[in-house]
């Protein structure tokens, strides 16, 4: 069984659909700005990554859009986009050999404090009946399943950005057990105000003003990262079951591994390098072989060292071009890695790394080859893909073109 | 008070549950039809009994919610208790 992906859903800041937002990111255009879904002025931050002119009523059935979030209409919107990418039309396969699993950060925050004020201010009779079903994790994927008839292995993976490698390394256990193809990567929408004072409880957010130096990881002067909403997902199916339906597929997932840091208070290393050679290891590679890396990218000081060194731990100082494409709509937590998935499988398709923007001068502790302000021609055959977790967890991820002769 | 006609319910269940634009089941007679054939699951007929309460003023406890299988059943429950009054 090989895992590759044949279809790409698209709702980020830099765009709707796979080719909008990858020419924005080519263009290295920041998406990143002022918070417009809620007035955030008088917080301590106020930028972030939206999806521009997403109108739900277009994209969402009207079914749906009083019974989910924000974040559930984003995917739903991304989901159809895969199908379609995908050539599949759910009605004419099996319904228990359809799966979904996607990853989710924070639930539907937006819904809840919508439902919340109405019972404090009106009472229970007021609080929506949709909210038993809308905030909770698994929320997503339910609606996806439901909406599709997709009754085969479905799940939630809840791993802050880690858990978008989680879920997709789940879609692949879930076709080695027999699945066709599975729904995965994910979405997150964190701007509500009850979500972004959530977020700031990690000390970790940027509260810069302008734009251009809100976000900018592996530099001298990174103070924290800005959020973004959306993400992407993709359709990941056993290659013969792609082969069979005549789909040239985008990728492969390789390799894949997870570590989970050691407490504060422990005198041992943080375990992101083990994540990084297990991924290598299960994908049956060596360093030398990873043609480029997509990186965390905290954007915090520690957190930007310990990625660098982890990098140059395993690759050697300079030793593998380094990008962060999500200096261009921020971080999008669940979103984020399978954002990062696509644009690794659009370098290996077009030869070109997208580039990291408003990095100025690297910090002495991040020994990177990092491709700053414009795109790299180069030829990829392998990527990495790294994501960490609030709380701890590490994950990373193998992806590689797809050659026929290794099915 | 004037009893409820099955275009506030109608009214009323959009509300509830949403619907398309190009979605034409609530339209024409449904009374007799069942919430489950409109695709109004049985969280979409307990918020229908949420705005009942709070919009129409007719408590509707969830056991009663439970047993309401109709448009026709709702605007029974609803009118017979407004005539009590």
């Amino acid at each position: 069984m090989t895992a590759v992906i044949t279809g790409i859903g698209v709702l980020a800041p830099t765009g709707i659909g796979l080719e909008e937002h990858w020419s924005a990111t080519l263009r290295g255009k920041s998406a990143i700005g002022p918070l417009q879904r809620f007035d955030a002025s008088s917080y301590p931050v106020s930028l972030g990554g939206e999806v521009p002119d997403f109108v739900t009523k277009e994209r969402v059935p009207g079914r749906l859009i009083p019974q989910t979030d924000h974040w559930t209409h984003l995917a739903l919107a991304a989901t159809d986009l895969a199908l379609t990418d995908a050539g599949i039309t759910p009605a004419e396969l099996p319904e228990y050999e359809m799966a979904v699993v996607t990853a989710s950060s924070s639930g539907g925050v937006e819904f809840g404090q919508q439902e919340i004020q109405r019972l404090w201010a009106n009472g229970p009779r007021h609080v929506s009946a949709y909210q038993s079903i809308a905030w909770f994790y698994a929320a997503t994927t339910g609606q996806i399943s439901i909406r599709h008839g997709m009754r085969g292995p479905c799940g939630v993976v809840v791993a802050e950005q880690a858990g978008g490698l989680e879920a997709l390394a789940q879609a692949r256990r879930v076709l080695a057990d027999g699945a066709r193809i599975v729904v995965s990567g994910g979405t997150d929408a964190p701007f509500s105000p009850y979500g972004l004072i959530c977020q700031l409880s990690n000390g970790l957010l940027s509260r810069a003003t302008d734009p251009d130096q809100a976000y900018r990881p592996f530099d001298r002067a990174a103070a924290g990262y800005v959020p973004g909403e959306g993400g992407a997902i993709v359709i990941v199916e056993d290659a013969e079951s792609a082969a069979r339906r005549n789909r040239q597929p985008y990728g492969e997932i390789a390799g894949y591994a997870a570590s989970f840091d050691p407490p504060p208070w422990s005198d041992r290393q943080p375990a992101l390098g083990s994540a990084i050679t297990g991924a290598l290891r299960d994908a049956g590679i060596q360093p030398s072989d990873v043609d480029a890396v997509f990186a965390d990218a905290a954007g915090d000081p520690y957190l930007d060292a310990v990625e660098a060194v982890a990098i140059s731990e395993v690759f050697g100082d300079y030793a593998v071009p380094v990008t962060a494409p999500k200096t261009m709509t921020g971080r999008l937590y669940a979103g984020g890695a399978p954002l990062d998935l696509v644009d690794a499988l659009m370098a290996i398709r077009d030869g070109v790394l997208p580039p990291t923007v408003g990095v100025r001068a690297l910090s002495a502790d991040c020994q990177l080859d990092l491709v700053r302000d414009r795109p790299r021609k180069l030829r990829v055959r392998t990527a990495l893909v790294v994501a960490r977790g609030y709380g701890g967890f590490n994950a990373a991820l193998v992806v590689r073109e797809h050659n026929e002769r290794r099915v | 008070m004037a009893e409820r006609s099955l275009d506030e319910l109608r009214e009323l269940m959009i509300a509830s549950a949403g619907v398309d634009e190009d979605q034409l089941k609530l339209d024409g007679d449904i009374l007799d039809t069942p919430f489950a054939d409109l695709e109004l699951d049985s969280l979409a007929v307990l918020e229908i009994a949420s705005r009942v309460e709070r919009d129409w003023g007719v408590p509707v406890s969830d056991t009663v919610a439970n047993g309401l299988k109709t448009p026709r059943m709702v605007l029974d429950f609803v009118n017979d208790r407004t005539a009590v009054r």
